[in-house]
Order: structure tokens, then C-alpha cells, then sequence
């Protein structure tokens, strides 16, 4: 989309050559103002992260930034052990992508449904859904842990799991509801009239029209677990079970004598591998636009 | 990328043509059928601790156990209306709220969205890759990295320093503003991405027909752009006023909610009444608080949304 930055060009008495030159100008000048400003709002994204990177990979570093005197590689040796770093990756990788699959199947099946079919209840039902994406989780953590321990399963991966892929499931529906909508509905007309059912239609044609939407859904529901602290902290005791984002915090321990930042940075580094690998694999396929944005007209 | 290209079509009568086959009320349950595990889940997981949530706000609940728990109706909250600390809370929520999501994310987002439109690609995937870095890292790991960069011997004031600018100890002085900027810092990647899909579906011959009619840049953005885009504004200022509402491990990380109450947000209140203090019953009376204000926010949005929603 060509939006020249010009206004109507001053003096329309001029001729239309030059009139597109002064245009182009304008717009030229508009094209180096807009790469500066969006250069400076990038440093000020950048300048934060030096942090991490500096600290990881010097000798003695603080919470203060400077460029480290020594370069080692010690800090990442020390957090690429089993139990500091593959252990609570492994975990994280289990507790999230299960949960995530939990999500992203739960709300195919109930997009379906909300996004084919009309009903009064629909739309009571969709704002309710768009309200509880906001709850603060934080809230109901008490009596989810009281629950969790009458029931006898606190400490269990697999309800940590499950209970994950629900706290997930409103935005899920949310967007896969719209994703699907995206979706024409004279092609699943045409499969109804030979008498395929609705399930059979959302499998064979609706879902590979809109695998770009599913897999942005599954991405953001993965990211926004594997950084979650909360649940798994309540819900989870046992070390050997803890992801990353709980083990992170073994960093503070006074016992292993005062906060080691240099493996705290090295250890977030490698911690936020997974997720940037993730993105960086979807915005690819997905020919560089992130799709989130078409799915939440509203 | 989704744009919903569903062209009326003349003559077209999309379900009525199996419909008198099975008796419409179990058709109806039939077709609800694929919403039922979604539902299960919910009702479980959410609306059964939110029910208790309401539960718990009207007794005296504690966790020290020794106690038994007695219904005392009101009490909780007639607590909270004379409790300084809790309209500190208040206070701190809707600066933190205002500050970092409906004003910074949501603005900031919108800028760069604009800008992306005028820039290089290469700028563009820079810029884009950062802002979104930024949204990624888990939240613990933005909370230790804000704190370094806010800290008094931090980057932001040696940065300050080299330009010849004041600086202060930002997590002292201004705790309420270095946690706001924090969020902004780490969430106006999601507007961002909002805010680019919405415009990438901007008709580009609206924009030119306005600025053959005249209009300087500012009008077309403020009678053309916006209004095509409102839908996505209302969505986006919803959930991220919700998200930040309840925004809990980046200020707990950076000031812990202090000093002296200063960045004491709801969360941060709640988690200190409920599981610090233990008492349950008054942290979750104000957890139902915050509730009723992002309904509230909620309702607000859901106006915006209205006219021609289905």
C-alpha cells in the first residue's frame, strides 16, 4: 500500500511532473523519519536485554552492565547440567506441550460449533469466553489448591497438565472461533448435501483452510505457559517435576551462597531458546505476517 | 491473512435444508455436542474456584489451620473499605492499568504499526524481532532483566548520566512508573501485532481517496483509519487491560510491591493478604474485587463491540 506521507502537494497549479516529485520527496522524507523513530524504539527494546547477554558471558558480573573484561563460557558450563537446566526444560516441554494440546483440541472442537452454527446463547457465551481470557489467575490459585489437594492431586503432572490446557482455553476458543471464520462456509454446504457430518467436515475441510490460525493458536498458548510461574509453583512440589520457570528461582537460594548472576543469565538464555526457536519457525512459515492480529477483530 | 472474504451470496438459505429431518431441540443438543469438553473444563477448573472464591470472601477463612472457619457475611469487605493499604492498592492498580496498557501498549503498539507501514522490511523484521523478544522471554526472567536496567547503579540511569540527564533511583522514588514502563517493555508486542493486521486490512483506496479529497495526514488517521479499525482497538484494549490487571510476577520480581506500598497493586495485595498473612477470606474478598473492576473495564469495550456483532 503506497499511503503517500504528503498532503494534497502545495502549489496545485504546478505541473503533475513535478508534482510527483515533490510527492515522492515528501514521502521520501517520511520513509527515513519513520526508520529513525522505529530505530530508536528499538534500542530502547535492546538496551534492557544487553543485560542478560553480558552478564552470561562474564566473569564476576553484577546487575550491573558492563562489558565483561573476561569472556568465559563458565556460566553456561555450569547450567548445562541434568538437574539445573535438561531436567526442568523437560518438564517444561511436558507440562506445557501437553497442556497446549489439551487447549488447542478442546477449542477446534468448540470453535466449531460457535463459529457454524447460530444461537442466542452464542453470543453471551463468546463474551463470556473474551471476559475470562483477563481472570487473574492469581485469584482462584487458593481454591484451585484446595481442590487439588482433596481430590489428592496436587503434585501430579497430569492434572497440572490438564488444569494448564483449561486456564489457556478461553483465549484458545477465542481465537480459533475467529480463525475459523475466516473459513467459507459454502465449501462444508456442499460436503453437508452429500451427507458428510459436521466432524467429518471440520476434519477433511474447514482444518487444512485454516492451519496458519491453528498453529498461531498453539504457539501463543506454548509460549504464555512455558513462561507461567503461578501454577506450576502451586500445583507442583516435588523438584524433580518443577519446569524451568519454578527451577529458576534455585538461583536465589541464600544457600548457594548470594543470587550466581552470571548462571541466572546464562540459565535464562537457554531457557528462552525453545520459545524464540518456536516463533522464529512459525514466522517463517507463515511468510513473515503473524496471523494473531486477524483473529481478534472482535 | 484471515480477512473473512464471506460474499453475500444472492438467494442463499445457508441451514435450512436439513432441518426438518431431526427434531430441532436435539438437533440443537447434537450440534452443541463438539462445545461440551470446553465447557467440562471450564465449569471444573474456573467457575467451580471462582464460586469459591465468592464462598471464601464472606468467612472469616484462614490458613493456619487451627482455626475453624465461621460465615461472617460482610465483614471482609466492610474491612476493606476502612483499609488505607486496600485503596492503595486500588490506587496502584488503575495507575499501573492506565499507564502501562490503555496509554503505553496500547499507543505504542498502534505507533509502531503505523510506522512499520512507511519503513524498510529491514527495519521492519529488526524492530518487529525486539519488540516481540521482549513479549517472549517468560516473565520472571523480564522482571529480573527490568529490575537490572531500572536499578539505581542500572543501564537507565547511565544512560541518563552519558546524556547529561537527572537521574534518580527510579525503583525508589518512582516505583509505580518503572513497573508501568516495565509492562509496556514487555507487552506492547501483542497491540503491536494487533494493531499490524488491522491495518494491513485497511483498504488502501479509503486512505487515497481521503488524501485526494484533501485530507492531511492526521485527519486520515483520525476519520478514516481509526473507525475501519475500531473493532480491532476495543478487542485489544480488553484484553490487555485485563491481562494487566492481573499482571503479578513482573512487579513481584521487580519491587516486591514496595517500597512502602508504592507499587502494591491488587495481585500483589491479595497474594500478600491470602497466602502471606494467611488470611484467605480477606485476600479473596479482594480478589473478587478485581474481578468486578475488569468487568467493569469489560463492559465498557463490549460497547464498542456492539452494533455489528452477530
Amino acid at each position: 500500500m503506497a499511503t503517500t506521507e504528503a498532503g494534497p502537494a502545495p502549489g496545485t497549479t504546478i505541473l503533475g511532473a513535478r508534482k510527483g516529485r515533490t510527492r515522492k520527496s515528501v514521502h521520501a522524507a517520511g520513509k527515513v523519519a519513520a526508520n529513525i523513530v522505529l530505530g530508536v524504539i528499538g534500542l530502547a527494546f535492546l538496551v534492557p536485554l544487553l543485560w542478560v547477554v553480558t552478564t552470561s558471558v562474564g566473569e564476576g558480573q553484577t546487575l550491573k552492565v558492563t562489558w565483561p573484561e573476561h569472556f568465559t563460557g563458565t556460566n553456561f558450563a555450569h547450567v548445562t547440567t541434568v538437574d539445573i537446566l535438561f531436567r526442568p526444560l523437560l518438564n517444561g516441554l511436558i507440562l506445557c506441550g501437553g497442556g497446549t494440546l489439551v487447549t488447542v483440541v478442546v477449542a477446534i472442537l468448540a470453535a466449531y460449533p460457535l463459529s457454524r452454527y447460530k444461537s442466542r446463547l452464542k453470543r453471551p457465551f463468546l463474551l463470556t469466553i473474551l471476559f475470562t481470557t483477563g481472570l487473574p489467575i492469581t485469584a482462584i490459585m487458593i481454591p484451585v489448591y484446595a481442590m487439588f489437594t482433596q481430590l489428592n492431586l496436587i503434585d501430579q503432572m497430569w492434572s497440572a497438565t490438564i488444569f494448564m490446557g483449561s486456564t489457556a482455553l478461553p483465549f484458545g476458543i477465542w481465537l480459533m472461533k475467529n480463525f475459523m471464520d475466516g473459513v467459507p462456509v459454502e465449501l462444508e454446504e456442499v460436503a453437508w448435501t452429500d451427507g458428510a457430518s459436521s466432524m467429518a467436515t471440520l476434519r477433511r475441510i474447514v482444518l487444512p483452510l485454516m492451519w496458519p490460525g491453528v498453529i498461531v493458536v498453539t504457539i501463543f498458548t506454548f509460549i504464555g505457559m512455558w513462561g507461567n510461574f503461578f501454577v506450576p509453583f502451586i500445583l507442583l512440589i516435588d523438584p524433580n517435576q518443577l519446569p524451568a520457570s519454578v527451577s529458576i528461582f534455585t538461583f536465589f537460594d541464600p544457600q548457594h551462597g548470594g543470587v550466581q548472576y552470571g548462571q541466572l543469565a546464562a540459565f535464562s538464555i537457554l531457557y528462552c531458546v525453545p520459545v524464540a526457536v518456536l516463533y522464529l519457525v512459525m514466522s517463517r512459515r507463515l511468510s513473515g505476517s503473524f496471523a494473531l492480529g486477524g483473529a481478534l477483530k472482535g | 491473512m484471515t480477512a473473512s472474504t464471506t460474499v453475500a451470496r444472492p438467494g442463499a438459505a445457508p441451514e435450512s435444508s436439513g432441518a426438518a429431518r431431526v427434531p430441532l431441540r436435539s438437533r440443537t443438543f447434537l450440534r452443541g455436542l463438539p462445545l461440551l469438553p470446553a465447557v467440562v473444563l471450564l465449569l471444573v477448573f474456573l467457575a467451580g474456584p471462582i464460586i469459591y472464591c465468592v464462598y471464601y470472601a464472606f468467612t472469616d477463612m484462614q490458613l493456619t489451620g487451627a482455626t475453624t472457619t465461621h460465615f461472617v457475611g460482610l465483614a471482609n469487605f466492610r474491612k476493606a473499605f476502612v483499609d488505607d493499604r486496600f485503596y492503595n492498592a486500588i490506587l496502584q492498580t488503575l495507575i499501573f492499568t492506565v499507564l502501562s496498557a490503555i496509554v503505553g501498549q496500547n499507543i505504542l503498539g498502534l505507533v509502531i504499526a503505523m510506522l512499520f507501514r512507511l519503513a524498510t522490511k529491514a527495519m521492519r523484521s529488526i524492530v518487529g524481532a525486539l519488540v516481540i523478544a521482549a513479549w517472549v522471554v517468560p516473565e520472571i526472567v523480564a522482571g529480573y532483566v527490568l529490575y537490572a536496567f531500572f536499578r539505581d547503579e542500572g543501564t537507565l540511569n547511565e544512560i541518563l548520566a552519558f546524556l547529561h540527564l537527572p537521574q534518580q533511583n527510579w525503583l525508589y522514588t518512582l516505583p509505580i512508573m518503572a513497573v508501568s514502563l516495565a509492562n509496556v517493555w514487555r507487552g506492547t508486542a501483542f497491540s503491536m501485532l494487533v494493531y499490524s493486521a488491522a491495518l494491513s486490512e485497511v483498504p488502501a483506496e479509503l486512505t487515497e481517496a481521503a488524501a485526494m479529497d484533501g485530507a492531511g495526514l492526521w485527519q486520515r488517521f483520525w476519520h478514516v483509519t481509526l473507525p475501519t479499525i475500531r473493532r480491532s482497538v476495543a478487542t485489544n484494549l480488553m484484553l490487555i487491560t485485563l491481562q494487566t490487571l492481573s499482571v503479578f510476577g513482573l512487579i513481584f520480581a521487580m519491587t516486591k510491591g514496595g517500597p512502602s506500598n508504592k507499587s502494591t497493586t491488587l495481585p500483589i495485595y491479595t497474594y500478600q493478604t491470602a497466602l502471606q498473612s494467611y488470611e484467605i477470606g480477606y485476600g479473596t474478598a479482594m480478589a473478587l474485587v478485581l474481578l468486578v473492576i475488569g468487568a467493569l473495564f469489560s463492559l465498557v469495550y463490549l460497547r464498542a463491540l456492539r452494533p455489528e456483532a452477530d
